[in-house]
């Protein structure tokens, strides 16, 4: 069956009113129809009909998506193009076959073995971490990708990855909720850090952390390439990890893991096996930001976010913001002494990241990112804070392209600055 | 089928990467917010207004249709290129040219989003009243074509009222300006007011002048609710009558609350069978008082509830029922035909008891909301393509409900125009001879019909 059979009815509820055109950060960048959300589900309904080929343009098409889920927001009828483009690219996979790209993706996301700093590093960080590389090493020829170039400042690949630094069960005060860490693959290798302050953050506020050793990857690499084989795999193995233990939360501090365990696991995985239907509901249900959590325990940001006077910026992650998380964290941050929250304009646009979209259209998504650069430098601040170790890597780079020494910060870090002092 | 040959001429105009022909970008230039489609053979994205002049020299020397479109919102199919053809995107032609802040005008592209012209002009302490729903995504281009209104038009009058002067292809391919930036000019015809509304079927609009007024300094909200219609609608004329006209007066009927209420539970209380949200501008202390007097002159109509915001936090929330009710439609029926006829303010409440008889006959659910401040009511007839049948005896109805209209005085269209959509039930508002009147001025303008034909009047 083709998988857009799946979403017939989510087509029909389009009305093809352009409201999207003012939210969906593709079409800014392109400027062209096809790239905006009612572009791809026309697209997508022409798909299905069978009228259209599985060809480049349609393939362009689809890859011009961040899924930040913007236009889903603001779509007056409840249109999911953020959904239907992942189902559309699982049709397009079934067909044309994946990319290169995302079957070194599937490989790696599917082994657990593989999932060492090293292949990790290799292959789905690689694209992005080895533009630095030079055009004839032999690396480059062992990823054979649709993308080149050697501008992008490329993070520090952490020694010790997260998981392994921790026992699974960090036991706190009994009464005190217990909450289970879904770390994610950029805290887990690059931002580390954001590990840390989230658990030094809980621990003070007496709960118990669990950090599940068999967790994956969430699998949002998997859903942008249209490879839901793979996710349903890690959608698996996530439940198994996740629901090891009995406890009142699920927290995340990447918004892009809580979009996915959120929004996408009941979304793409739930309705196409009701056989993990409920597990996956259960999971999504207990689901929380880790910010979100902090205020929700009443974490006084006093206590543990004092540090010397800093004046910062906030930007919206698209799956926090999304889920209506904006103001949690800049509730938290004001409340940390010594910090001056300076608001950007458009502190809510895209940062241009958008699951693999920056690595086949990176000098579009540095496009829709340069935007953000300007805004932020426009501030004054010191640091421009959000709660996405996604958008983190995404943020840096667009700014160090500009040569702005603005530092990139989690929420989290800023939160447990006198703790971890 | 356009001839390879002419592409290549198209792509000589506007470079390579301006002309598309994948049917890919077919399908996406191929329908607007009416839903209908039509593939166009071609799609141009022109960079200014001399390659706009010579693709229309280009289709007057080929004999193929060119059909202008802006953001692709209109709810009457004026860009579909029905036929085939070329459509002719203006979005490329986005830049706010100059703003005057001495003479209190501004010069733009078409191009230009709606929104991104209102911000601009805010800054400098400047305003730009109207405010099609769409002002997020429309195109100045297209408000100009169209004659685009919104809730403001009460107070500020629709965008016609704001347009000084022009810059217009025109058919042939000759460039012309029209008007100017004087407030005062009455040497030859008003070109400018002719092709404002003209629906891109006179010319392609290169270049806008706008008038701006000084931003007023705060508003106000209230949403008042009724326990009739006529109530409201008394309101209506009481509180113009009582010498103070807001720059909003939307309303919503009873049908309309159902919906809203039924899919977000907004507690408006259940005696209430009409809403008004009615908002003032001006200086703050001017509207404070305004404020207090409609409440007062309200008061013995109805009168059910008055909520009346204190900051613009909470006429958000008051305006969030408005913005509720499109949303809260698709579960009376999924598809809808957006009708937005006119009447005189004070015969609205009988132009709404006249499509509830409508409704009742043809048993198709009839959901009426807008702008009672100007007697433009959005008639929304909701309709489900899968019963058989209903889909035609929508059309009968739609055609009962301009009939209503007019017999009262009104027109079948305040603000979205004919295109396709309403092509069928021109002759039921226009006479024989204006009709020839009007297709005389387009023959004159467009000899070989090349530019969106196939519009407006009926074929
Ligand atoms: C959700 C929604 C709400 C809406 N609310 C309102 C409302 O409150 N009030 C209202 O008046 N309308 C409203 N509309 C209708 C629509 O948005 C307006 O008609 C708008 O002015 C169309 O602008 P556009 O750029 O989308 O034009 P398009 O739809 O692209 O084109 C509309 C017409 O203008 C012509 N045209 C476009 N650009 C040019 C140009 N540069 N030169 C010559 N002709 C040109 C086209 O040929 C076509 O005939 C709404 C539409 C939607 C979808
Ligand atoms: S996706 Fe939503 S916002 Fe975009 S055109 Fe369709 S209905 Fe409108
Ligand atoms: S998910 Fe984001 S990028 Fe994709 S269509 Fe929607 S708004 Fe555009």
């Amino acid at each position: 069956m083709d998988p857009l059979k799946r979403v017939e009815n989510e087509l029909k509820k389009c009305v093809k009113c352009g409201a999207c055109r003012a939210h969906c950060p593709a079409f800014t960048a392109f400027q062209r129809e096809p790239a905006v959300a009612r572009g791809k589900v026309a697209l997508a309904q022409h798909l299905l009909e069978g009228d259209i080929e599985l060809d480049d343009a349609t393939y362009a098409a689809m890859s011009k998506c961040l899924l930040c889920g913007s236009c889903v927001e603001k779509c007056p009828n409840d249109v999911p193009t953020d959904e239907i483009v992942m189902v559309a690219r699982e049709s397009l996979a079934q067909k044309r076959g994946l990319t290169t790209f995302h079957k070194a993706v599937g490989q790696v996301l599917k082994n657990r073995r593989l999932m060492s700093f090293g292949a990790f590093a290799a292959t789905i960080l690689g694209p992005l971490f080895f533009r630095k590389v030079p055009q004839t090493s032999g690396l480059r020829l062992r990823f054979p990708l649709p993308f080149v170039g050697n501008k992008r400042h490329i993070p520090q690949i952490a020694r010790k990855p997260f998981l392994t630094r921790h026992p699974e069960v960090i036991a706190g005060e009994p009464g005190k909720p217990r909450i289970v860490f879904f770390v994610g693959c950029m805290t887990n290798f690059v931002y580390t850090e954001v590990g840390e302050a989230a658990l030094a953050l809980f621990r003070h506020l007496g709960c118990t952390v669990i950090i599940p050793k068999e967790q994956q990857c969430c699998g949002l690499p998997g859903m942008s390439g249209g490879d839901l084989e793979t996710v349903r795999q890690l959608a698996e193995q996530n439940l198994a990890a996740l629901e090891k233990y009995e406890a009142d939360y699920v927290m995340t501090a990447c918004a892009t893991c809580g979009g996915a365990l959120h929004k996408f696991y009941p979304a793409l995985i739930g309705k196409r096996h009701p056989e993990l239907a409920e597990r996956i509901r259960a999971i999504a249900d207990k689901t929380v930001d880790a910010a979100q959590l902090l205020q929700q325990l009443g974490l006084h940001p006093e206590e543990t976010g004092a540090g010397d006077a800093v004046r910062i910026t906030y930007h919206d992650p698209c799956h926090l913001r999304t889920r209506a998380i904006t103001r949690q964290p800049r509730e938290l941050l004001k409340g940390s002494p010594g910090v001056e929250l300076v608001e950007m304009e458009g502190s809510d646009k895209c940062c241009g990241l958008g699951g693999t979209f920056n690595v086949y259209h990176y000098e579009t998504s540095l496009q829709i990112n340069e935007g953000k650069s300007i805004a932020i430098d426009k501030t004054g601040a010191e640091a421009v804070v959000t709660g996405c170790p996604g958008c983190m890597m995404q943020l840096s780079d667009g700014l160090k392209q500009r040569g702005s020494r603005t530092r990139v910060m989690h929420t989290l870090e800023i939160l447990a600055r006198s703790l971890r002092s | 089928m356009l001839e390879s040959r002419i592409i290549d001429q198209l792509k000589k105009i506007v470079g390579d990467d301006n002309v598309a022909t994948d049917r890919q970008d077919l399908i996406c230039y191929g329908y607007d917010a009416t839903q209908m489609e039509f593939l166009p053979d071609a799609v141009v994205h022109p960079g200014s207004p001399a390659e706009i002049a010579a693709i229309l020299k280009l289709a007057n020397a080929e004999r193929f249709p060119v059909f202008p479109r802006g953001a692709g919102s209109g709810f009457t199919g004026g860009a579909l290129p029905k036929g085939g053809g070329i459509v002719l995107v203006t979005t490329r032609l986005n830049r706010i040219l100059r703003i005057d802040t001495e003479n209190l005008i501004a010069e733009v592209e078409p191009g230009v989003v709606t929104e991104q012209f209102q911000l601009a002009v805010e800054k400098l302490g400047l305003f730009y009243p109207p405010d099609p729903a769409s002002l997020k995504f429309s195109t100045l281009g297209g408000n100009v074509a169209e004659n685009a209104g919104g809730p403001r038009c009460v107070k500020y009058g629709v965008t016609r009222d704001f347009v000084m002067g022009l810059e217009v292809v025109l058919p042939s391919g000759e460039i012309i300006r029209t008007g100017g930036e004087t407030y005062k000019g009455v040497v030859g015809y008003d070109l400018t007011r002719l092709l404002c509304g003209s629906e891109g079927t006179l010319g392609v609009i290169t270049k806008i002048i706008f008038k701006l007024l000084p931003l007023p300094e705060a508003k106000k909200t209230m949403l008042t609710v009724f326990d009739s219609i006529d109530g409201a609608a008394k309101a209506v004329s009481t509180i113009i009558g009582g010498k103070i006209i807001p720059t909003t007066l939307e309303f919503m009927d009873y049908a309309t609350l159902q919906c809203v209420e039924k899919r977000f539970n907004l507690g408006i209380p259940a005696a209430g069978r009409a809403v008004l949200l009615i908002e003032v501008d001006g200086d703050r202390e001017l509207i404070e008082k305004q404020a207090a007097r409609i409440q007062e002159l309200i008061k013995p109509l109805g009168l059910v509830e008055c909520k009346v915001a204190k900051d613009a936090a909470e006429s958000e929330a008051l305006w969030k029922v408005r913005r509720l009710v499109s949303p809260s439609l698709r579960d009376v029926n999924p598809t809808k035909y957006n009708e937005d006829i006119v009447v005189p303010r004070s015969k609205v409440p009988d132009v709404i008891r006249k499509i509830d008889a409508i409704a009742q006959k043809y048993a198709i659910p009839i959901v009426n909301f807008g702008h009672a401040g100007d007697g433009n009511i959005h008639v929304n007839v909701m309709i489900d393509k899968e019963i058989p049948g209903m889909e035609e005896k929508a059309h009968e109805a739609i055609a009962e409900i301009f009939k209503a209209a007019l017999d009262l005085n009104g027109t079948m269209s305040g603000e979205h125009g004919v295109g396709l959509a309403k092509q069928p039930y021109i002759p039921l508002e226009l006479s024989p001879v204006q009709i020839a009147t009007m297709q005389a001025v387009k023959k004159a303008l467009d000899p070989n019909g090349i530019l969106n034909p196939g519009k407006m009047f009926p074929t």
